[in-house]
């Protein structure tokens, strides 16, 4: 019997009523009294010396307040980077200044040169247009074999070079894989590439910011997933303002994907601005703006190798990697290509020996960043392309091979300096064979067949690191941040109960889940129970909402508030009941004393903490509210199998997805619906990186694929239904809940799926000269390779 | 500025606009209706949909002087007359049809515009017709579940969950 | 988007002298022109609103012709249903919503290289009428973006010899989901039409060999051995010279079997 409350339920979701009828609150819906709005004039060319901005003309023009270039940000901290690499030879990365504002060179189309504030937004950017600046193109550097190479036009003139880091992982171990590929039965080798995306929430990014001047207080609302985070990079390192004169609020969120993390440059403008001209500042993103402003994510360009024993075993992996970094380090941009992707290249198997290396690279691009799954997706797609291949050039069964090499004993210590707690990876293949009706695959490439389509079936196996993360460690690995969270449990006097989160919600449904949590501990209506988050001025303190971190880590840090909340409200009820408290116990939201049939109501006990006439007020303090801070001793490891048919006319080259099941290990699963959706989520973007986007930039560093036009969003009509399950459940053993983090599965898992079926399509079909297609593998590029 | 007048939702609304205001932002900023949004600006999101004289339309591509005299209906409207969700919305979050909740006014609008054309749509049907709204946080599989439940459709079948 | 005045005549005689000012340009359905507008790639003066000029509206049929005013609807002429290549063509250009608001005058006023109608329009050997003149399809194509129209001049209207047997088929682009190639075919006793879209350079063309071919023999194997030269065809993100010329073979293919 599903539940109908509690964890485990499919609750609806309450945030619904507000999206559904137009009432739901993004930034943009926000006008502060008197807001001035501000026009971002950036640069038309990726890379170039900045001779003059003369903005006289521009500032007599009609509604303009003052016009901003880098000049006014001389003696401002610029933004900072949260995350410090150090390379194999012990040397941290290098790391070049970002200033709000361009300061001599521009280094991405897009990058903002100056910023005009008016009255209204299209005065704003009437008066950008009269703004004249005199730059001297310089070559750009956008192709990171080239940029590495010695001589290269330099991205920052103070640096050495364009190599961010040279990472090796582990470094140790390089000389026992070169050995173990030097005795291999088998080697399989792949060169392929990550193409670069754009996360594209469909909410735009928006900023406002508002200051007070009586009380010198400053407020930024802002699209952002994590606004304590904000509060501390931008108060902290660029504006240099207090935490407790600065306020930031991350209203509803139309998505973020990894996007909206980032501190960015137009929120530390419009808190800064806001303060100059004593006035609020507000900047709405348009989508083509966004296209040069907002992270990006993903573009690595690697060759992976496999050594195999004359068993079909796995000896070890070899790999290395190209990872762009853009023009400057966003927020946690190097932690993704080594940290979040080196640790992942075990996947789900026992290869004994890996080394990875990755070299990040500045280009004259827009910067890279994390975007869903972050390095995972990269490890895995490596790895399980890798994998497919192998087995073809062994004539081996590509879920056999797989099964063969899993890991079956858990804990498990990867060579990659990981430890996974719990997995089952046996049972998740065997619950994909079932609901994906592996059986009747055969019967269904005829029928394609019949139809003069080819038919391919595409596994993928993933293991991400989620529950973003021990401190501790990530403290050693260069993070500049804790990653731990914090909950408030304030149980009101009528027993009612507001609870202020540090995750954010953006889509994930907290507001509906997070309560599911508390109500199933107090045996109380989950309506009892509200959720705020978003905003630094009510909530303790938060890191975010990344990383499936949200119930992992902030729901850990509720369910320890929640305890303390039990044990005092306890304590209150031994004294209303005369019990001792060790007899007290609580359930169905009764407190009872066990043996007897003494009993209070929740009520009874939140009403005496707050009206105290009958309270041990000697022992205990009056009111009803704990604060929790919970730091993961692990990340967690969901894990799951894939597999995806598709159809493929080879005429056109165009790929249908005809079939697509997954079989995630979540742990314990709070809302089944809502981590449904989350997978179906991932899995639409995993099919969009699969078949449809790419971000291109041409030699000059212009971006081809700058808006909808030419960036190929997946839509309704290029997914099909999807069949998930989340039955097999391996609980987390570290976090109280026995939760592992559903939000970037989906984005991890799908792409190899999908090529590795594309693949298998097309050697069903004869060409069998077709070893792999970057993606996307766009019906151009499959008729291209079936015709290379 | 023209004075510009037309019923929204029923109501009749009225301004002064310039040639370039835009339907959505004149519903957003002089109406404060901001359920309505924008989330591209070359017309292909389709989260800025709203009807007019009964037609679906991007309001990011209407000029709001080209909508004087027009009924116009945006999400704000949709509800039943007692405040309780009406049977596309009822069905959005029986079958959880919407994550963020961006493009959700304009999939909605969408929807309703199709049901009254086609109350019976299949699968394809309904994937066909959402060609112009995208959303990134759904996949797309609940909200075309959503819509053949708010058709009436016994949606059971489809993939459990 | 810079500002400009808005009009909304009622009848084209006014629409043509409000167009005769200086800045002053036509507004179809806006689907095209908003966009540009607001990438401050265009800036009239005065935007002339077509969209309540009654006999510029709706679609009549008589004498084996079609007749569709220049002001309908995509969606208006996918609802009339006049003939098979025509209904599919308006019901899949881009989304309900532009449908709804776009305009066949829009469209073949705008002649986009990559636009559905101006396949339509070039297969059917149709007639623009404008306020001052009856311009034939031929003569009216004159490469990407470009079209026979003098400043100020109105698509009133559009006649298409209703075909014995016609079939469009769009290769959609995978962003913008217009014709990365499109291929109309049209069969008349007197002879096929077959004209391509989304392809070539130099805007929509006809083909001449598949049409020479298919005069004889209306079936899929009498172009079997014809290929087209891939030289003068677009090349972008999306696709080779070589991809593109491979789908006008293949689409001619499917549109001549598919003809009804
Ligand atoms: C998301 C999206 C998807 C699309 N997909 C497709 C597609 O798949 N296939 C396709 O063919 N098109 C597509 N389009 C374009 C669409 O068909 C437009 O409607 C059309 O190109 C322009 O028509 P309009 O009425 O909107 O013209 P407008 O945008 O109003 O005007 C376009 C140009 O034509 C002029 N003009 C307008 N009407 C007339 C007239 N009667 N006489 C003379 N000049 C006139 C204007 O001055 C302007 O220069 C798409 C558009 C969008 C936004
Ligand atoms: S905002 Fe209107 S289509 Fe994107
Ligand atoms: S629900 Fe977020 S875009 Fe659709």
């Amino acid at each position: 019997m599903p539940k109908d409350s509690g964890i485990g339920a499919s609750s609806k979701r309450r945030e619904d009523i507000r999206f559904l009828t137009g009432t739901g609150q993004y930034t943009d819906d926000i006008n502060v009294q008197g807001q001035a709005y501000v026009h971002f004039l950036r640069s038309s060319v990726a890379h170039g010396r900045i001779n003059s901005v003369d903005t006289s003309t521009a500032a007599t023009m009609p509604g303009v307040v003052r016009i901003f270039t880098g000049a006014d940000f001389e003696g401002v901290g610029g933004l900072p980077c949260g995350w410090q690499v150090t390379d194999r030879h012990g040397q941290p990365m290098q790391e070049p200044a970002h200033p709000v504002l361009a300061q001599g060179k521009v280094r991405h189309v897009g990058d903002p040169i100056a910023a005009i504030v008016a009255d209204s937004a299209s005065q704003a950017r009437d008066a950008a247009e009269a703004i004249v600046v005199d730059i001297e193109e310089l070559s750009a550097v956008i192709d990171m074999k080239e940029a590495v190479k010695d001589g290269a036009t330099k991205v920052h003139d103070d640096l050495t070079s364009n190599l961010c880091y040279d990472w090796g992982f582990v470094e140790e171990n390089k000389g026992a894989v070169d050995e173990a590929f030097a005795n291999a039965a088998h080697v399989t080798t792949l060169e392929l590439v990550n193409q670069r995306l754009v996360a594209n929430p469909m909410e735009p990014r928006v900023a406002i910011g508002e200051y007070n001047r009586a009380n010198d207080e400053s407020t930024l609302y802002t699209t952002s997933q994590n606004p304590h985070v904000i509060r501390l990079l931008m108060g902290a390192f660029v504006l240099g303002i207090p935490e407790h004169k600065l306020r930031v609020v991350a209203p509803d969120v139309g998505g973020g994907f990894g996007t909206k993390i980032f501190h960015y440059a137009e929120e530390a403008f419009c808190t800064f601005a806001a303060r100059q001209i004593n006035r609020a500042v507000k900047w709405t993103s348009s989508r083509s703006e966004s296209f040069m402003s907002d992270a990006q994510g993903r573009d690595h360009v690697t060759k992976i190798e496999l050594a195999l024993d004359a068993d079909n075993n796995f000896m070890a992996i070899r790999t290395d990697t190209l990872a762009n970094m853009g023009a400057y380090l966003s927020t946690f941009a190097p932690s993704v290509p080594t940290w979040l992707h080196g640790t992942l290249m075990a996947g789900n198997y026992k290869t004994p020996l890996i080394y990875v290396n990755v070299k990040a690279v500045f280009t004259n691009t827009v910067a890279v960043d994390a975007y869903r799954g972050a390095g995972r997706p990269e490890a895995t797609f490596q790895l399980e392309r890798l994998i497919d291949k192998a087995a073809r050039e062994l004539g081996v069964d590509p879920i056999a091979l797989r099964r063969q090499n899993f890991i079956t004993q858990f804990p498990y210590a990867t060579p990659v300096a990981v430890e996974y707690d719990t997995g089952n990876y046996v049972a998740t293949m065997d619950k994909l064979e079932q609901i994906g009706d592996l059986a009747g695959f055969e019967a269904r490439r005829k029928k394609s067949e019949a139809n003069g389509k080819l038919r391919g079936l595409g596994i993928n196996c993933y293991i991400e690191a989620c529950g973003i993360a021990p401190s501790a460690l990530v403290g050693q690995l260069g993070a500049r941040a804790g990653l731990y969270d914090a909950a408030t449990v304030r149980v009101n006097a009528t027993g009612t109960i507001s609870v202020m989160v540090g995750a954010h919600s953006h889509g994930q449904g907290h507001e509906t889940a997070f309560p599911q949590v508390v109500a199933e501990m107090l045996g109380i209506d989950e309506n009892m129970i509200d959720i705020v988050h978003g905003d630094s001025s009510k909530i303790p303190f938060g890191m975010g909402t990344y990383g499936s971190r949200s119930i992992a880590v902030c729901g850990s840090a509720m369910v320890r508030a929640t305890e303390k909340i039990i044990n005092k409200a306890k304590k209150i009820a031994s004294h209303l009941l005369e019990a001792s408290e060790a007899d007290i116990e609580l359930k169905d939201g009764q407190f009872s004393v066990v043996g007897t049939d003494k009993s209070c109501a929740w009520g009874d006990v939140t009403l005496a903490a707050y009206v105290p006439h009958n309270y041990p007020l000697e022992e205990i303090e009056p009111g009803l509210e704990e604060t929790a801070f919970y730091d993961p001793s692990n990340f967690t490891y969901p894990a799951g199998a894939y597999a995806c048919e598709v159809e493929v006319d080879t005429a056109t080259g165009k790929v249908t997805i005809e079939r697509f099941s997954a079989a995630d290990d979540f742990g314990n699963v709070i809302n089944p619906m809502i981590v449904s959706g989350q997978v179906h989520g991932g899995i639409g973007q995993g099919i969009g990186q699969a078949l449809l986007e790419n971000t291109v930039y041409d030699e000059n560093g212009q971006l081809l694929s700058g808006s909808y036009m030419d960036y190929a969003m997946p839509r309704a009509s290029d997914v099909p239904f999807f069949t998930v399950d989340h039955s097999c459940q391996t609980p987390c053993t570290h976090n109280p809940l026995g939760v592992k983090g559903c939000g970037e599965a989906g984005a991890i898992g799908t792409p190899p799926a999908v090529v590795n079926a594309v693949i298998d399509a097309l050697h069903s079909g004869g060409h069998t000269h077709v070893t792999h297609i970057d993606m996307p593998v766009s019906p151009s590029r499959v008729w291209s390779a079936i015709n290379g | 500025m023209t004075k510009i007048t037309m019923t929204v939702n029923g109501k009749s609304a009225s301004g002064d606009v310039e040639g370039r205001t835009l339907l959505v932002d004149f519903l957003r900023n002089d109406l404060h209706l901001t359920g309505t949004h924008v989330g591209c600006d070359t017309s292909q999101c389709g989260a800025c949909t709203v009807h007019v004289n009964g037609k679906a339309v991007k309001s990011c591509t209407m000029f709001a002087a080209d909508a004087d005299g027009a009924d116009v209906q945006t999400i704000e409207g949709q509800a039943n007359e007692d405040g309780s969700l009406n049977v596309i919305q009822q069905a959005f979050q029986d079958h959880h049809g919407l994550q963020c909740g961006f493009c959700t006014p304009g999939m909605v609008m969408a929807a309703a515009e199709l049901l009254k054309n086609n109350p019976k749509p299949t699968e394809a049907d309904i994937r066909h017709h959402l060609e112009g709204n995208i959303c990134r946080c759904t996949g797309y599989h609940n909200i075309v579940k959503s819509i053949m439940a708010a058709s009436g459709q016994d949606v059971s079948a489809i993939a459990a969950e | 988007m810079y500002n400009f005045e808005f009009v909304k005549p009622s009848s084209v005689a006014d629409a043509v002298s409000a167009l005769s000012a200086e800045g002053a340009q036509a507004l179809g359905g806006g689907q095209t022109l908003i966009p540009t507008m607001k990438q401050r790639l265009a800036s009239p003066d005065t935007l002339v609103s077509l969209s309540d000029i009654a006999e510029m509206q709706g679609v009549s049929s008589a004498g084996g012709s079609v007749t569709i005013g220049g002001a309908t609807t995509h969606a208006d002429v996918a609802a009339a249903n006049a003939f098979a290549g025509l209904t599919t063509l308006a019901g899949n250009i881009g989304d309900p919503a532009v449908r709804n608001r776009g305009t066949i005058g829009g469209s073949l006023a705008n002649n986009d290289p990559a636009a559905c109608y101006p396949a339509a329009a070039l297969a059917t050997g149709a007639t623009i009428t404008t306020n001052a003149r009856d311009i034939a399809a031929d003569d009216y194509f004159q490469g990407m973006f470009t079209t026979a129209l003098e400043d100020g001049e109105i698509i009133t209207s559009v006649t298409m010899p209703v075909p014995e047997a016609s079939n469009y088929q769009k290769f959609e682009q995978p962003a913008s989901r217009f014709a990365l190639v499109g291929v109309f075919v049209a069969k008349y006793a007197d002879g096929v039409r077959v004209a391509v879209t989304g392809a070539s350079e130099n805007g929509v063309f006809r083909w001449s060999e598949a049409e020479a071919a298919l005069n004889g023999n209306f079936s899929a194997d009498a172009i079997a051995d014809l290929s087209i030269d891939a030289s003068g065809m677009i090349e972008d993100l999306h696709g080779s010279k070589a991809y593109r010329a491979n789908l006008v073979k293949v689409l001619t293919d499917r549109a001549v079997s598919a003809a009804s």
